[in-house]
């Protein structure tokens, strides 16, 4: 709270600021719910609809619906925040190499999941790991860890979204909240209600609308508001120029990570093979060529987002070295996650309207990824945990068994994201890593005939042992009395590397190994999923 | 040309590690600094190879199984 004090002051004792911004926030919800209600009234009833959107979506909706999906807090506020601490890169960290691996997955694997999920009418990931690995042990396992790695992701959207909208309301309603800011629970309970809106009555294909309207403004969006901070700054040139005089460790790698530091950066994006939201995505592509554009294009959009957002945050290094800019220091060090806020309300702040319409697009982004997930938790309780325990279940319950399912756990993330505030970048590598170490599991399934039941079970359970040792080493354990590694330069790294890198090698060895010494899978499955002509 | 299309997805994961100009932080047209120039050039070059890969390793057999009539639904 002490790091509040400064703007706690600012906001009670300066004049209002312009509320203009938040009267445009404000007009896009509403525009959110207008498409939700239209979207919805496209909605046919069946779970197929709300679940997959009965495989009908199209090469562009589902570029922009997975692209944005990929993209939250973490691609905006998250990756701004982290070059202003870790420089250029950043971006090699997360988003070069996400061109090359999220492609990949999709290339590789979810062509192939999608393929299986037309053959045999798939709505969740969970589904074909059961018929794959003849197991519903295996599904029953998979849907708690899932769900429990889902809500950081969750966490990271609603927190990034709070942190944001505080940096840029700071002063406008002086003695009514903290700073005059809106606090990061009512944004929060905003996005929330909006979300579950459209999500409730339209399903997936709701999502993948919002989805597609919300990435063409964030992208758009995205690059007005760099353009506007950019000549706000006396051109890219002169921002870059005052980063190098001021900031210069920031413009190059050397003394903020080592090579090998940012090489097991590269296991991190393998997580999208494994999202179950993601893989509720493919499922909805209406043919396998759908998936060409977003092969393709993946990459492109990803530069797109991520090297303005990385420009602003090394500009906003060298303006805070120069002390021509405050950021909220929230324990005696600049809060990364107030940095995009703070750069825009600092830099925007002759056109409120343009602060106004860049928020929205950075909600956009935010937006567009929880949907996704919110549905996918829905799906998932329904068909992998209900649907199994009970056996017949009608096709209208399930659709209100997934409704019902949507709305506990969106209830459960508030609740924990008003409690737990965690820097949004770190929050989501860790529940990245988790999905990552998973991936050998996909990979084997569509690829290796020889992967058992007893294979998976044993990978699922060291990523779980390992993960959950790692990140209470690092989160909950104070510094220097940790038992596995250190924290440098804001990361927790073990022997000079991320820990998905032996959470990964836990999760492989303990899936080839076990695979090896159990008997295969029986010639049925084998027939099942690997077709002579596939 | 499937191998050649493999080979250069190979040869990016190898030259994204840029160690080479892991100190240097001069600028690339008066803003850009060089290791995010290239890794955004190196982005553009993913897209390229992506576009290679769907013209000339797409998977037309795994695509023609699953939209052949035989087999529908099944799933629990």
């Amino acid at each position: 709270m002490s790091g509040l004090t400064p703007l706690i002051a600012l906001g009670q004792a300066a004049a209002p600021a312009s509320r203009t911004p938040l009267v445009v926030i404000c007009l896009y919800m509403c525009l959110l719910f207008a498409l939700g209600l239209i979207s919805s009234r496209l909605f046919r009833g069946s779970s197929k609809d709300f679940f997959v959107a009965s495989q009908s979506i199209g090469p562009f909706m589902l570029l922009m619906s997975v692209f944005g999906t990929t993209m939250t807090a973490f691609a905006l506020v998250g990756s701004t925040g982290k070059a202003f601490s870790l420089g250029i890169g950043t971006y090699g960290l997360m988003a070069s190499s996400s061109g090359l691996i999220h492609a990949a997955c999709f290339f590789l694997v979810g062509i192939r999941m999608w393929s299986f999920g037309k053959k045999y009418g798939y709505v969740t990931q969970i589904q074909f790991f059961r018929d794959r690995f003849e197991s519903k042990g295996v599904g029953y396992l998979m849907f708690p860890i899932l769900v429990g790695l889902i809500i950081p992701y969750l966490l990271v959207g609603l927190m990034g979204a709070g942190k944001y909208i505080f940096g840029v309301t700071v002063g406008m309603f002086p003695g009514t909240f903290a700073a005059g800011a809106i606090p990061e629970w009512l944004s929060g309970l905003v996005i929330c209600v909006v979300v579950l809106f459209y999500v409730f009555f339209g399903g997936v294909r709701s999502a993948a609308w919002a989805n597609t309207f919300q990435t063409i403004v964030f992208m758009i969006m995205g690059l007005v508001g760099f353009y506007v901070i950019a000549d706000a700054l006396g051109g890219p040139a002169a921002a870059s120029e005052k980063a190098l005089a001021n900031a210069p460790e920031k413009l190059s790698r050397e003394g903020l990570m080592t090579p090998a530091h940012f090489m097991s950066y590269m296991l991190v994006p393998l997580s999208v093979g494994m999202f179950p939201h993601l893989f509720q995505h493919w499922l909805t592509a209406r043919s396998a060529k759908s998936f060409r554009l977003t092969v393709i294009a993946h990459p492109i959009c990803i530069m797109i987002v991520w090297v303005p957002c990385i420009l602003i945050g090394i500009w906003a290094a060298g303006l805070y070295e120069a002390k021509e800019l405050v950021v909220p220091p929230p324990n005696g060090d600049p809060n990364p996650n107030a940095v995009l806020s703070a750069m825009v309300k600092t830099f925007m702040n002759s056109s409120p309207l343009l602060i106004g319409l860049f928020s929205a697009g950075v909600l956009a982004a935010i937006m567009s990824s929880l949907d996704s997930q919110f549905v996918c938790i829905g799906s998932m309780f329904t068909n992998d945990f209900v649907v199994p325990l009970k056996g017949e279940v009608s096709d209208r319950q399930k659709v209100w068994l997934g409704r019902g399912f949507i709305v506990l756990i969106v209830l459960i993330t508030y609740a924990i994201s008003i409690f737990k505030p965690q820097n949004v970048f770190n929050l989501g590598v860790w529940c990245f890593s988790g999905f990552s170490a998973l991936f050998p599991i996909a990979f084997a399934a569509v690829y290796w005939k020889r992967v058992t039941k007893a294979g998976v079970i044993a990978s699922v359970i060291a990523t779980a042992v390992t993960w959950s040792l790692f990140i209470y080493d690092a989160l909950g354990r104070e510094v220097g009395e940790q038992w596995f590694g250190v924290k440098e330069h804001g990361e927790y790294l073990i022997a000079g590397v991320m820990p998905v890198t032996f959470i990964c090698l836990a999760s492989v060895v303990a899936l080839v190994g076990v695979s090896l010494a159990t008997r295969p899978p029986s010639r049925d499955t084998i027939d099942k999923f690997f077709p002579a002509n596939g | 040309m499937k191998k050649v299309v493999f080979g250069l997805i190979i040869l990016l994961a190898v030259i994204h590690q840029d160690v080479w100009w892991w100190d240097d932080n001069s600028l690339v047209f008066g803003f850009m600094p060089l290791g995010l120039f290239y890794h955004a050039l190196y982005s553009c070059m993913a897209a390229g190879v992506w576009a290679m890969a769907v013209k000339w390793a797409w998977p037309s057999d795994i695509e023609r199984w699953a939209e052949s009539a035989d087999e529908p639904g099944g799933g629990q």
